[in-house]
């Protein structure tokens, strides 16, 4: 199984890839998506800033690759850019579900959330199975997907309840980090590479 | 809606082996850095700290290698600290694998540098490690693994701090390091009042009271041991139960 990770931003692509292969898929990163038809699935990782990431992605090249009915992964801004724009800065997002990013605003909790939240699976879905009711998951975020629908499985509380995973069809975000996320973490990639045809 | 308060093991890493002293001084081998950090994975850590105190620089192609075998095997965040004094420094350590990295000597020298690295890698990848000595009329910031007085008070330097972009503040008490008499509870809640990022508590933890003590007086988000864990003194478990019957919020 071969898994392309887009590679747009500045930070960790080093642990969602190590996550992938630890649960048996093979990785490869990309910036233009040009071997996109080889890979089995894609993976859009948590890193950088919406508007440069809008930008520097090969966008049509994605939404064509979920239509032929590849599975995508998006995980936390991965996700954001599954919407069609946000708070954090102008570009267009792949409006794949309804809604914008937001800020996290209220005055009761410290932006960004960095750490361990519950979540609350909220309806079955392929990625949701086998979690345990309450799982712990590991956050870095000051935005998130303010989106509602039956495409939101799993939620989490912080200041505002907001969806901490979304799945339809090929389409499945996190807003957490599941390679950072322990057990929970790890049974979620799992999930993911099971919907993904070998 | 609270996040979890978390449970930090240190690794201080000198030629591949980990190491411990007290007070800074007097290091003695503590164990492999990747069975360690393994082990405090299935334990239940919530994070592992990695501090590179080897002093040269020759050896820093090793460590990197380290650091990403640590990284591969740990699905719990990491940090990455000791001799990062660029923002190149700084990335390499990220493509290795790490989630965050740690500076101390280069921040106290050139405080812009905490900015570029929030403005590059954003702030929740900046951590500023802080050793703070008990002085007179309040606490003194020391460089250089603890050698050298920076002549700026501890609290200050965290509010400073904050407000250049650090995402979170790693407070070690250095009269308390390796002592396990207990965290500096002054000291860090003189800092958790002064700022709104989240600070871990290092240095003197030895009792499973102590923890409670830097999460609930100290005000801190997280606490931070070594030597303790190291030794099998108490497991991270051990901590995280009596935690959780004294009712902190933590992940189980």
């Amino acid at each position: 199984m071969r898994i392309e990770v887009f590679n747009y931003g500045a930070g960790n692509l080093f642990s969602i890839q190590a996550a992938l292969r630890k649960e048996g898929a093979q990785t490869a990163l990309t910036k233009d998506g040009k071997r996109l038809d080889e890979a089995d699935a894609l993976v859009l990782p948590g890193v950088g800033s919406f508007n440069p990431a809008a930008k520097m992605l090969p966008m049509q090249k994605i939404l064509d690759a979920v239509d032929s009915g590849k599975p995508l992964l998006g995980v936390c801004l991965g996700l954001q850019l599954f919407l069609k724009k946000s708070e954090e800065g102008p570009g267009k997002g792949l409006s794949l579900f309804p809604g914008e990013v937001k800020k996290f605003r209220s005055s009761e909790v410290k932006v960004p959330q960095i750490g361990w939240n519950t979540l609350a699976v909220t309806r079955e879905s392929p990625l949701t199975d086998g979690l345990d009711e309450e799982s712990w998951v590991y956050y870095v975020n000051s935005y998130y997907p303010e989106t509602k629908g039956k495409w939101v499985v799993a939620t989490s509380k912080y200041g505002v309840e907001f969806p901490a995973l979304v799945s339809a069809k090929n389409v499945h975000g996190t807003q957490f980090h599941p390679e950072k996320s322990g057990k929970a973490g790890s049974r979620v990639l799992q999930n993911f590479l099971r919907t993904v045809k070998r | 809606m609270t996040l979890a308060k978390r449970i930090v093991p240190c690794l201080d890493v000198k030629a591949g082996r980990v190491v411990k002293g007290v007070k800074f001084e007097g290091l003695r081998d503590a164990g492999d850095p990747l069975e360690l950090s393994s082990r405090y994975r299935d334990e239940g850590a919530d994070e592992v700290v990695f501090l590179d105190i080897t002093a040269s620089l020759e050896k820093r192609a090793t460590m990197r290698s380290l650091v990403r075998s640590v990284a591969a095997s740990l699905d719990i965040p990491f940090t990455v600290g000791g001799g990062i004094r660029t923002m190149s420094d700084a990335r390499l350590a990220l493509a290795s694998g790490a989630d965050k990295v740690a500076v101390n000597t280069a921040a106290l020298r050139n405080p812009e540098l905490i900015t570029k690295l929030a403005d590059v890698f954003g702030s929740q990848c900046v951590v500023v490690a802080i050793d703070a000595k008990r002085a007179k009329g309040g606490y003194q910031v020391f460089s250089h693994s603890a050698t050298r007085s920076a002549s700026v008070d501890a609290v200050e330097w965290a509010r400073k701090a904050a407000e250049l972009g650090a995402g979170e503040l790693l407070v070690t008490s250095i009269d308390r390091d390796g002592t396990k008499i207990g965290y500096d509870i002054k000291l860090l809640k003189s800092i958790t009042e002064k700022v709104r990022i989240p600070v871990i508590a290092s240095g003197g933890a030895g009792t499973l009271e102590h923890f409670l003590e830097a999460l609930v007086d100290g005000g801190c988000d997280a606490a931070l041991a070594a030597s303790l864990f190291h030794y099998r003194e108490l497991t991270v478990k051990q901590v995280k139960d009596y935690l959780a019957a004294n009712g902190v919020v933590i992940r189980p």
